[in-house]
């Protein structure tokens, strides 16, 4: 070999060199061989390593290249080629797997950068992650204290507790420094402090209400941020503070009809109130989206909670002012029962009064007429007659009046004969109306029954007034009275809705239409025509007196027969029709019609009228004894019969109640039995009532009964119903 | 013949013994008194007139003919002839008694001989009236119905 390294001298000056490369070989492949074991020991202990090829890889190059200067200790000195070959075994190994580790960390350096930086991502992410906690958890939170707040706010109706209530949560909730509400005033223009967290007496400050912050805050719905030296927040003591931020939001003032919670952005109210709230100042705290959320949702359910608290004082108002007029109205009633008892007693008092004077007048006034008068003297009687029954009638109008007001006007029930009361009233009327010229027509319907039930009289002066009425109105021309059983389609008057006639089996309804050809009603006036004391202002009526009471009674009387009375006209000067319709009953036994020759057979009471009265009948004639004795047996008595005054006397004891005496028989004195039983019986109660029967009945015989002493007289032949009442009337006594 | 027609028959005489004054009202408060307590009333009341107009027709007749006319006693009887038919309801009778007391009064004797024969004719019209009334009735009854009032 040409070239040699071997460098024979073994250690000369180059010794130094010689053994300084030594020591560092070995350094070398010290630190060469503990590598690999240092990464296989953290390899170890790491969980996850991907890349443990690359490992191996890189341990075994560091391996061969410590190898390689290990063997190079060997060459500092002579060495064999056993040495020298290993040493190229071990260079040629080496560069082998050196070429391979760095074809290979080509590909993994990248692999691992990227590594890198997605861990930084995910740090990043974490980082944001937790941040986004934080939020959610200081919204629960707050949700919490919106809660709460509602709760508090809603429990109560009172309107101060309300708003106190709303205040203090949200200062305590967002740790404000003040908060404070601004209310409306009465007239709108301004808005005045009504309400502060700290201050326990807010000054009654107004701010006027058109401000354009306050425009700002109340056009938006939301909580908006206003500057701190505004008016409406200016509320601190000014210093040397840094004020916080500050925020304003609208509370509307719902009114109580519009409670409709969805309806909130329509609302079309005006009035707003105005909240305020403030940050501490020198925090440097900012309002967060959350906590302007808070304040906003507060602010409705504080307008929700004051609209309850309205209604609810506003029904407390009503139901004060209800009870306050209850008492008046009691009051008024009691005060109106005892005016009404005062007049009651006034008018029956005064009633007795007046009658006593009006009856001496009229009843001397009319004594007076029967003597002898000048004829002036006749006319001025014959007025002083008239205006006092004038007079009389109006008092009498008056108290009937006041009666049937009071409702104790009863009606006096009775079977009458429907047909005599019309036929009555038609011959009352018929010399006026023939004075005045006037036709007057009855017509009475043929199935109006007979006999009816009801107050006869009231009836009479009901269809009285009517056709009088008809009459004084009339200066010519005809009046027609019509009166049928009204069916049940003419019953029903379409000016009367609450009339509501229920025919039914034991009544009928009379319809009575007086039609008159007269000055007739204008339609204005048809309405007054039954109320009290109205009168038409036509001096005709002027002039034919009256005190418009009439036809007042006449419908309460209508009305009292469950009836219903109006007037129809066409106009003034045709003429108008009074309709009244009245309930009336209808009798169960009518009186059968009568036979034309056989005489009217009379229902009898019963056959014993007088049970056991023990009767002693004198007569001589056979046959009339025989009828008599039938008469009485009849009647229930209990007869004995005797011919002679003889036996008669001889029979009679205390026992008999009656003695009946024929004292028609010439010859046979009656008399003198009649003197003879007075004789025999002086007490009264025992002796029996001595009674006559003759055929003639002219006051000789009369008084002579009367003076021996009989108790009473009965003219033969005697019929049943005869006897029963004399009977009856004797022993009544 | 049936029930009806005979009650018809019955309601029509009786209807006709009114109308010709041969009855009065009376007679209907007699028959008023009939009930079932006293089912025969009415024919006890008018045998007993008859048994005591006969007498008494027959005095009267007796008396009148008599020389001297106890007027009195005539009197006496026309007048309980004229309170019995009076009580019965025989209107015709009774119209002539009265008559006869007239003339009894008046001691018309040719007036009470009138008076007398017209009494007996009357009587016995009215008696054959009450016995063909009494007759229907016991038609009807035997035919099974019932007296009509």
């Amino acid at each position: 070999m040409e070239s040699c390294y071997c460098i024979e001298p073994q250690w000369p000056a180059d010794e130094l060199l010689m053994k300084y490369q030594y020591i560092s070989d070995f350094f070398i492949a010290l630190a060469y061989f503990s590598i690999p074991l240092e990464l296989i020991y953290f390899v170890k202990k790491s969980a996850v390593f991907p890349y443990k090829w690359v490992l191996v890889q890189f341990g075994a190059f560091i391996v061969l290249c410590g190898a390689t200067h290990l063997i190079s200790l060997w060459t500092f000195t002579m060495h064999t080629r056993t040495v020298a070959v290993v040493m190229t075994t071990s260079k040629v190994l080496t560069a082998v797997v050196s070429c391979a580790t760095a074809l290979m960390l080509v590909h993994i350096i990248p692999d691992l950068l990227s590594v890198k930086t997605r861990e930084l991502f995910l740090k990043n992410k974490a980082a944001e992650l937790d941040r986004e906690m934080g939020l959610i958890r200081t919204q629960e939170e707050t949700g919490r204290h919106v809660r709460m707040l509602t709760h508090e706010i809603r429990s109560t109706l009172d309107r101060h507790t309300i708003l106190r209530t709303t205040l203090v949560e949200l200062g305590r909730t967002l740790a404000l420094e003040e908060c404070a509400l601004w209310m409306p005033t009465r007239t709108g223009l301004e808005l005045q402090l009504s309400y502060t967290l700290r201050q326990q007496n807010p000054v009654g400050y107004t701010v006027p209400i058109h401000l354009p912050v306050i425009n700002q805050v109340f056009s938006s719905s939301r909580a908006v941020k206003i500057s701190p030296n505004c008016p409406v927040a200016r509320l601190r003591p000014a210093g040397k503070y840094m004020p916080g931020e500050v925020v304003a939001v609208r509370v509307p003032l719902l009114h109580l009809s519009n409670f409709q919670i969805n309806a909130w952005p329509e609302l079309s109210t005006k009035r707003y109130a105005l909240m305020v709230l403030m940050l501490p100042s020198d925090s440097a705290r900012q309002w967060h989206v959350h906590e302007l959320e808070l304040v906003e949702v507060v602010a409705d359910q504080v307008a929700v909670a004051l609209s309850h608290a309205a209604i609810l004082e506003e029904s407390t108002r009503a139901r004060d002012l209800l009870m306050e007029q209850n008492v008046a109205l009691d009051l008024a009633r009691r005060e109106a029962e005892t005016a009404i008892r005062a007049r009651n007693d006034f008018l029956a008092v005064m009633n007795h009064e007046m009658r006593t004077p009006m009856h001496a007048i009229i009843a001397l006034s009319s004594l007076l007429q029967e003597t002898e008068l000048t004829p002036e003297q006749r006319l001025m009687v014959e007025t002083i007659l008239k205006s006092s029954n004038l007079l009389a009638t109006l008092i009498n109008d008056v108290l009937d009046l006041s009666r049937l007001e009071d409702g104790s006007l009863q009606l006096e029930l009775g079977t009458f004969n429907l047909y005599a009361v019309f036929r009555e009233v038609f011959n009352l009327i018929k010399p006026i109306a023939s004075v005045k010229k006037l036709n007057v027509s009855l017509n009475l319907a043929p199935d109006l029954p007979e006999y009816a039930i009801g107050d006869e009289k009231r009836l009479m002066q009901t269809i009285l007034n009517v056709v009088g009425n008809a009459l004084k109105f009339s200066k010519e021309g005809s009046i027609s009275v019509t009166a049928f059983v009204a069916k049940s389609e003419s019953l029903r008057d379409p000016r009367a809705p609450e009339f509501f006639p229920v025919p039914s089996d034991n009544h009928f309804y009379l319809r009575v239409q007086v039609k008159d050809s007269g000055s007739g009603i204008s339609p204005q006036d048809i309405p007054k025509l039954f109320t009290k004391f109205a009168q038409t202002q036509s001096t005709a009526t002027r002039n034919s007196g009256g005190s418009g009471l009439g036809l007042a009674i006449c419908k309460r009387f209508v009305n009292l027969m469950e009836g219903h009375i109006w007037i129809e006209s066409e106009g003034l000067g045709k003429g108008c029709t009074a309709i009244f319709i009245v309930k009336l009953g209808i009798p169960e036994r009518l009186n059968g019609p009568r036979l034309p020759f056989i005489p009217e057979v009379s229902t009898s009471h019963g056959p014993t009228a007088f049970p056991g009265l023990k009767v002693l009948v004198m007569d001589e004639n056979g046959v009339s004894r025989m009828v008599t004795k039938g008469l009485l047996v009849h009647l229930g008595c209990d007869v004995t019969m005797v011919s002679s005054s003889d036996e008669c006397l001889h029979v009679v004891s205390h026992e008999h109640k009656v003695v009946l005496v024929d004292v028609c028989v010439p010859g046979i004195n009656g008399y003198e039995i009649a003197i003879r039983i007075h004789e025999k019986f002086t007490k009264r109660y025992e002796r029996p009532l001595i009674v006559a029967l003759t055929g003639n009945t002219d006051k000789v015989t009369k008084e002579k009964c009367m003076r021996v002493g009989m108790d009473g007289v009965i003219l033969k032949p005697v019929s049943l119903d005869k006897m029963r009442s004399v009977l009856s009337d004797l022993l009544e006594q | 013949m049936d029930v009806l027609q005979l009650q018809k028959q019955f309601v029509d005489y009786r209807a006709s013994l009114y109308h010709e004054g041969f009855l009065d009202e009376q007679f209907t408060q007699l028959q008023e008194l009939q009930d079932e307590n006293n089912p025969d009333f009415v024919v006890e009341v008018v045998s007993l007139f008859f048994e005591d107009s006969e007498r008494l027709l027959n005095e009267l007749t007796k008396a009148l003919e008599q020389q001297s006319i106890d007027f009195k006693r005539v009197d006496a009887h026309v007048h309980q002839l004229k309170g019995s038919s009076s009580s019965i309801g025989a209107q015709r009778v009774q119209k002539v008694c009265i008559a006869f007391r007239n003339y009894c009064e008046e001691q018309n004797i040719e007036g009470c001989l009138k008076c007398l024969q017209q009494v007996k004719h009357e009587y016995s019209l009215v008696k054959t009236k009450f016995e063909t009334m009494f007759q229907l009735e016991q038609q009807i009854l035997t035919a099974g119905g019932s007296i009509p009032v």
